[in-house]
């Protein structure tokens, strides 16, 4: 049954050249194609270019693949769905454009998952993250019972109202590859098309940073990172610098995550600890906007 | 007469917000046409995945004319009240109004008219307004606009007597067009009216009917299940979902991978319940299948091989999953994570599950008392684990599994059957529907559970209010009742509650000082409280049986035969049966109307007299012979019924206490209590008191209607 999953003589496409139609589709749609963002974060909405444009009265339509670290779902490399590492290929349109379905279905088409074929379905998926401080609406959506989607609309990140409002729409690369590929072990994937498979490149890759997660990260120097970050963030907000701010914000965010997979964080001190990551963001999204506000007025005059 | 077709298109609508918002669109819109008294034949309100419609029948095509005549103050009356009548009238000066005679006095008169116009021009308002006021759970914005609604608009339809009403909303204006299936049929449909609309819309493969979606699902699957000797499992709940997530149902079955058939059924069923909407299948004898139903939105040209493919691939991966919870979790024993409770916070004011399940231990051992062959250090073993499978990883991904999943991993941690059985049953009754606990053990841990949740918040005033129960205690009472009720249990509510109250620290429990300007409720307040909540939830139980609520509240002011409220609920629900039999039959009935009368009058004469009658008879100053005779009947009746009511037997008092009626009926026929004599007064209330004091030994009778 492997592969073609597309119907007729469909050539199967590798892992890259999912994100490289992905970034060819998007981009005729007028998405500025940035790269990854150079920090460690859980979820391509932690991007500057998602979480802080999403605020603010510009349009803007960007794409971009982002690696994401998820310390707690580390599994050794033993179970076939589960990374502490992945790669999520994010787009944003702002503001949501009326046919922004349309344009997600064609997407999925250029990726040969025929709409005819398969059963695509947008279930209820409301989305919040609490660390961000930021919710929307939208789905999960599915392929023949696979979810292959997040669809967001954004109504506040930062605890600001969204105004226009963003489309996100954030694609689970593996498990879209997964799904075109017909591969039921992640470590399987075809990466190029030509001999090198997913577990080539990553396989050690998770084991080693499944058992830094779980047993080696220092837990003292990561508490006190995420102090520092805190505090340095806290400078930068003072000196009216939102991006350096941020960039703190993620950091600290990140070395919670990691505290939280060594087990370290107890349930009550686990909520305290997104509480200050939440404030720090609020804080950092307040600095973004005003900056924005400033940088404008100079625009016009 | 005219037809009102009114359709909205939006993105996808999440399944169990769409059968409120088509009750809602059309209680709004009935509300609108009422206040504009326009009548009608017929509403019917539809709901898809995508498409809320409503189709009214039998409109008037127009409003005609109307003149309303209003008689107003006397001329020369208080320029108050003209003033108060003009403005009622929506007229500002007595120059517009007519002065008419009435009776020989003049009056104003205010003839107020109001043009007729077409219902067209009425619904317009009037649509625009409902849609706007359509109460979404969660609504948002999209693109630049400001509009609120479930998901962005796409179009409105809106037609009346075949013409577009031209409604407006979030910007978009209405037509005569919708849309077909997303997939299936893409594309503009002009429609005229429903009857087009909905054909048309079939041809376009979209069932615009969620009963009927859901009949196409049952029949189909049931078809494909038939064809492979096996049996759907019966899931209204499911049913009702999946009809909600799809315009074009069309079910496919697909095969479970038979490795992982080895994983617990409730695991299997509640990874395809929950996350992917299987039905689950099961054999001729029960067993849970190898086989799911899945319901798609769409026909394909290979039949769905594609998408069972797809759906079998990512029940595969699911599983995977849960095996990979199931082979974790069964690492660490049950025992061992009892402590990692401690870290889960069960209300922030009550303390950790830890604690919780300390007290249960306790409590649970303490109730073996009340539970005949129950065994205390069974009761506590299985309360001491009955919580540990919240730390384990497949709880944590399938809450709906909590109490089973312990089960299991109990019995491969070698504990006794009696107490995995316990663990499993201790969340149970659930609902209405779910069975209760049977076995000492289970019903041990299950009453422990429960009636600490409720004792604990009652505690610290945490009740439920209207319909907001955020903790679920309305459901704990009712368990609690139905398990003792339902395995005829003795238990003394009062004392437990007592127990249970005092399992909890100093600073929580009732009759605790709680903070220097907070005390506590005393713990008889508490439990007073918490007996009376459970007098509502035994009415509202009984209501489906057509128990009278005031025979419940009657019987839970009787007090216990040894004085002291009544707490115990089996000998209550007797006396409530017994009682509500009685009250049927014609002496019963009879005999309610004489201690009426009897409790009025001594009710009256005891406030004039400012005393209490009931006391001692003088058998002496009993002149009339009905006097005697009912002084006797009494004297006869009370030693019975002293005995009948201590054997429990409340049928056999409620006779006794119809032998009361003959002699009560002469008495009143004859003989006068009010008589002029102070001594013979005294006497005769003094034998209706004692008559009422008897009658209420069995019932408070003063509590019931009627």
């Amino acid at each position: 049954m492997a592969g073609d999953r597309g119907g007729a003589a469909r050539a199967v496409p590798s892992f890259q050249q999912l994100i490289l139609t992905l970034q060819a589709y998007w981009a005729e749609r007028g998405c500025v194609l940035l790269q990854p963002y150079d920090m460690e974060m859980g979820a391509g909405t932690f991007h500057p270019a998602t979480a802080l444009r999403a605020l603010g009265p510009e349009p803007w339509r960007c794409a971009y693949v982002q690696p994401c670290r998820r310390p707690a779902d580390g599994r050794y490399g033993d179970n076939p769905n589960r990374l502490q590492h992945y790669y999520q290929f994010q787009v944003v349109l702002k503001p949501s454009p009326d046919d922004v379905q349309d344009m997600y279905l064609g997407s999925l088409a250029a990726l040969g998952i025929a709409s005819d074929l398969h059963d695509i379905r947008f279930v209820e998926d409301d989305w919040e993250s609490p660390t961000l401080g930021a919710w929307g609406l939208g789905w999960e959506v599915w392929c023949d019972g696979m979810e292959v989607t997040q669809f967001t609309y954004f109504q506040q990140v930062g605890g600001f109202e969204c105004s226009p409002v963003t489309a996100e729409l954030t694609y689970g690369l593996e498990r879209l590859a997964m799904y075109v590929q017909g591969v039921e072990n992640v470590y399987d994937l075809d990466w190029n098309g030509e001999g090198i498979s997913y577990g080539d490149v990553f396989l050690q890759n998770e084991r080693e940073f499944s058992a830094y997660n779980f047993e080696h990260a220092d837990t003292d120097a990561l508490m006190d990172g995420f102090a520092k970050a805190q505090v340095e963030c806290r400078a930068l907000l003072d000196a009216k610098l939102a991006l350096p701010a941020y960039d703190q914000c993620i950091k600290a965010s990140h070395m919670f995550n990691l505290l939280d997979a060594r087990g370290v964080i107890s349930v009550t001190e686990r909520a305290a600890y997104m509480g200050r990551v939440r404030d720090l963001a609020k804080d950092c999204c307040a600095a973004w906007l005003a900056s924005r506000d400033g940088q404008n007025k100079a625009a016009g005059g | 007469m005219a037809q009102l077709l009114l359709e909205i298109l939006s993105e996808e609508i999440p399944a169990r917000m769409q059968a409120r918002a088509a009750e809602d669109l059309k209680r709004l819109v009935c509300d609108g046409l009422k206040k504009e008294d326009l009548t009608f034949d017929k509403v019917e309100a539809y709901v898809t995945p995508r498409r809320l419609a409503l189709v009214i029948d039998g409109l008037p095509e127009k409003i005609e004319d109307s003149t309303e005549e209003r008689k107003g103050p006397q001329v020369g009356a208080a320029d108050k009240a003209i003033e108060g009548f003009l403005k009622s009238a929506g007229l500002t000066s007595v120059d517009e109004c007519e002065i008419r005679e009435v009776k020989g006095k003049e009056f104003y008169f205010a003839v107020i008219e109001t043009k007729g116009r077409p219902t067209a021009e009425v619904l317009a308002e009037n649509l625009a307004d409902a849609i706007a006021a359509l109460p979404w759970p969660k609504s948002m914005r999209w693109g630049a606009g400001e509009v609120r609604w479930v998901r962005p608009l796409h179009s409105i339809l809106c037609l009346f007597a075949g013409a577009v009403v031209p409604i407006t909303h979030g910007g978009i204006k209405a037509g005569a067009v919708t849309q077909g299936h997303r997939f299936l049929a893409p594309g503009e449909i002009k429609v005229k009216d429903f009857k087009d609309y909905e054909a048309k819309l079939k041809k376009a493969k979209v069932i615009l009917d969620s009963s009927q979606r859901a009949e196409m699902i049952k029949e189909g699957a049931e078809k494909l299940t038939a064809a492979e000797g096996l049996r759907l499992r019966d899931d209204p709940a499911l049913l009702a979902e999946v009809a909600g997530l799809v315009e074009w149902p069309v079910p496919l079955i697909g095969a479970i991978d038979g490795e992982f058939m080895e994983l617990p059924a409730e695991v299997l069923s509640e990874s395809m319940r929950a996350h992917q909407k299987y039905f689950a299948l099961e054999t001729e004898d029960g067993k849970l299948a190898p086989r799911f139903i899945t319901v798609a939105n769409i026909e394909t040209k290979d039949g769905g091989a594609a998408i069972i493919a797809g759906n079998e691939c990512v029940l595969r991966a699911r599983l995977a999953d849960a095996r990979f919870f199931w082979d974790r979790d069964r690492q660490a024993s049950l025992e061992s994570r009892v402590a990692k409770l401690g870290e889960i916070v069960f209300h922030a004011k009550l303390g950790t599950v830890a604690e919780k399940v300390d007290r249960m231990e306790s409590l649970a051992a303490e109730l073996c008392e009340f539970i005949p062959s129950a065994d205390r250090d069974k009761a506590r073993s299985a309360a001491h684990l009955a919580k540990a499978d919240l730390t384990t990883a497949m709880v944590a991904e399938f809450p709906g599994l909590q109490g089973i999943m312990g089960r299991y991993y109990a019995l491969n941690d070698g504990e006794h059957a009696d107490v995995a059985d316990a663990i499993a049953a201790h969340y149970s009754p659930a609902g209405p529907n779910d069975t209760c606990p049977m076995e000492p053990t289970a019903i041990a841990v299950a009453l422990a559970d429960k009636i600490d949740t409720l004792v604990g918040f009652f505690a610290i005033d945490e009740k439920p209010t209207g319909s907001r129960d955020p903790f679920a205690l309305r459901r704990a009472a009712l368990g609690v009742i139905r398990i003792i009720t339902e395995n005829g249990l003795r238990v003394p509510l009062f004392e437990v509650f007592a127990e249970a109250n005092n399992l909890y620290p100093p600073g929580v429990s009732a009759g605790n000082v709680m903070s220097s300007s907070q005390a506590s409720p005393d713990i008889g307040v508490v439990s007073h409280d918490l007996l009376s909540f459970f007098a509502d939830r035994l009415k509202v139980q009984m209501r489906g049986t057509g128990v009278r609520h005031d025979l419940i509240e009657a019987v839970f002011a009787t007090p216990k035969p040894e004085g002291g409220a009544e707490d115990d609920l089996v000998r209550l629900l007797a006396r409530v049966e017994a009682l509500s039999a009685f009250l049927d039959t014609e002496d019963g009935a009879n005999l309610l109307t004489a201690h009426k009368r009897a409790a009025n009058i001594v009710a009256i004469e005891e406030k004039k007299d400012n005393t209490t009658y009931g006391g001692k008879i003088a058998r002496d100053l009993l002149e009339q012979a009905e006097e005697v005779a009912l002084f006797e009947a009494l004297d006869v009746a009370r030693g019975r019924l002293q005995a009948l009511l201590a054997a429990e037997d409340f049928t056999g008092a409620m006779a006794e206490l119809a032998k009361l009626r003959p002699p009560l009926d002469a008495f009143f026929d004859s003989v006068t209590v009010n008589c002029d004599n102070e001594l013979l007064r005294a006497n005769r209330l003094a034998l209706l008191g004692q008559i009422r004091a008897a009658l209420d030994t069995v019932a408070e009778f003063s509590q019931i209607e009627g």
